[in-house]
């Protein structure tokens, strides 16, 4: 991992983390005139990734990478999410059931389902001992 | 996140400015915890807020079910990417959103 590269960040993957990171990939956003509601999707899709890998991947803790990739052809921005922490694909779950009255509705696996209908791309692999996630959005 | 709360007698309003997400989420739960007893209409205004994550809907979905038990509870003032994240969540159906 290259360190210097200034597309990418690592730090230990804590809930605490989660605005750092954000500023981070916004940073990356506003250089390219991201539309003001892809990146709040972005954002959102930030928040529970981040926080996903910060409460399940390690015990104790652990370090996870943002990158921020640009393909300038198709104009869209996609960010890699990498822990090495316990494999665990987030979009093997079943999506949640959205038609369900307050009292029986269950918040586990919203965040997810979210990310999935606001970006146009979600990958999951899980590579050399690490979890990949990739969200692509087309600006 | 900014929190302005209202309160007059068993009306609250508070309006939120920034970001309802992980961070800022056990912020609005702790203000709705401290100030819903005894109130029958409390209005959330969203004027200032740009976004919420799955974490607001875990609070908003508290803070309703808890209404639903002792009055009314309305969301005012949605931008475009809250409505959508309402949308496709069906949070649309269990909310009351002005």
């Amino acid at each position: 991992m290259n360190t210097t590269d200034p597309n990418e960040m690592t730090v230990e993957a804590t809930l605490d983390n989660i605005p750092a990171v954000t500023a981070f990939v916004d940073e990356r956003l506003e250089a390219l005139n991201c539309p003001m509601k892809a990146q709040m999707q972005i954002d959102v899709a930030i928040d529970e990734l981040f926080s996903n890998i910060a409460r399940y991947a390690y015990d104790p803790s652990g370090p996870a990478t943002v990158r921020v990739d640009v393909d300038q052809d198709s104009l869209a921005v996609r960010i890699t999410f990498i822990d090495h922490g316990k494999p665990y694909d987030p979009l093997a779950k079943a999506d949640p059931d959205v038609t369900l009255s307050a009292e029986e509705r269950q918040i586990g696996g919203l965040g997810i389902f979210m990310v999935k209908k606001t970006m146009d791309d979600v990958r999951y692999e899980y590579k050399d001992g690490q979890n990949i996630l990739t969200v692509e959005k087309r600006l | 996140m900014t929190i302005t709360k209202n309160q007059n007698g068993s009306q609250l309003d508070m309006a939120l400015e920034g970001r309802l997400d992980t961070a800022t989420a056990p912020q609005l739960e702790a203000e709705l915890k401290q100030s819903m007893d005894g109130v029958t209409e409390l209005t959330l205004d969203f004027a200032g807020l740009e976004y919420l994550s799955s974490a607001g809907l875990r609070v908003l979905l508290s803070a309703q079910k808890v209404m639903n038990q002792q009055g009314s509870m309305v969301i005012k003032n949605v931008n475009e990417t809250i409505m959508e994240i309402f949308d496709v969540t069906g949070f649309a159906d269990i909310l009351t959103i002005e």
